[in-house]
């Protein structure tokens, strides 16, 4: 609990500091989607999430849990994930927590209903399968 | 080089928050299981710092050194908003992956992330094709 609260801060922190400094709000999936082209600030921004990986790798390597589907599930749980993010315009951090922050109302709606459909897949997959 | 750091600290902040680990975020989703919810106070401990931020924000209308606050043009809840929101709903529920947890495990050691990551930026390119041609229709 302490923990995760600590790592939500940290992650808010990041998100206030990219918004306040960059004037850019930080959702992963629209700066995944911005970096598949040119070289811009997203690719800087994404190289720090990786050497943020690494130095979890190296220092706390429990952070980074190992998957729970096999090969072909994950496959296509990327996929919906890459094109429901696009299509709905932001994931857990760009709708989640910048969003939700502002008061959107897509934001809010979005939110909403990732969780309920999140929810209900892995009642499905660990109820029924 | 902000961005750099942003990025380093929002990995961070994932890997803490226990956002990094599938089996934890499946577990905050399995609400009629043995529910987990601490991954609420990822959500709640962000929101909490990024709440008065936007509200400064709004009051000056410029951030550190004159940087301009981002402009949202869309406003209105449509069919693309809730039907995307729903399939990425199922995907993070299938893998316990979201975009940002999938890129910083990429860093792991095992050899999975890769996979998702890669069909994440299919799916990603795949939604940029499906927008251009319902708006050509």
């Amino acid at each position: 609990m302490i923990l995760s609260l600590a790592g939500g801060l940290l992650i808010g922190a990041a998100a206030a500091l990219l918004l306040l400094a960059g004037g850019r709000v930080a959702g992963i999936s629209g700066i995944l989607d911005g970096a598949l082209g040119r070289p811009s600030w997203r690719w800087w921004f994404l190289a720090g999430l990786l050497c943020g990986g690494l130095i979890l790798a190296l220092l706390y390597p429990a952070a980074l849990g190992p998957p729970v589907a096999s090969i072909a599930p994950l496959a296509a749980a990327g996929f919906l994930v890459g094109f429901g993010t696009r299509l709905s315009g932001g994931c857990t951090s760009g709708h989640g927590v910048c969003g939700v922050s502002r008061f959107s109302t897509r934001s809010l709606i979005a939110t909403g209903t990732f969780l309920i459909t999140g929810m209900l897949t892995v009642f499905v997959v660990e109820r029924l399968g | 080089m902000i961005a750099f750091l942003c990025g380093l600290l929002f990995a961070l902040g994932l890997g803490l928050a226990g956002m990094t680990q599938p089996a934890k975020v499946i577990a905050f989703l399995d609400v009629s299981g043995t529910w987990d919810p601490s991954l609420l106070f990822v959500m709640g401990g962000a929101i909490s710092v990024m709440v008065p931020v936007w509200r400064v924000l709004a009051r000056r209308g410029r951030g550190f050194g004159n940087v301009r606050a981002p402009v949202f043009d869309k406003t209105h809840v449509d069919g693309a908003l809730v039907v995307g929101a729903a399939i990425f709903g199922v995907g993070w529920g299938l893998s316990g992956y979201c975009p940002g947890p999938a890129l910083v495990s990429m860093a792991g050691a095992t050899f999975s992330p890769l996979v998702f990551v890669f069909s994440m930026a299919v799916g990603t390119l795949a939604a940029r094709l499906f927008r251009k041609i319902t708006a050509a229709a």
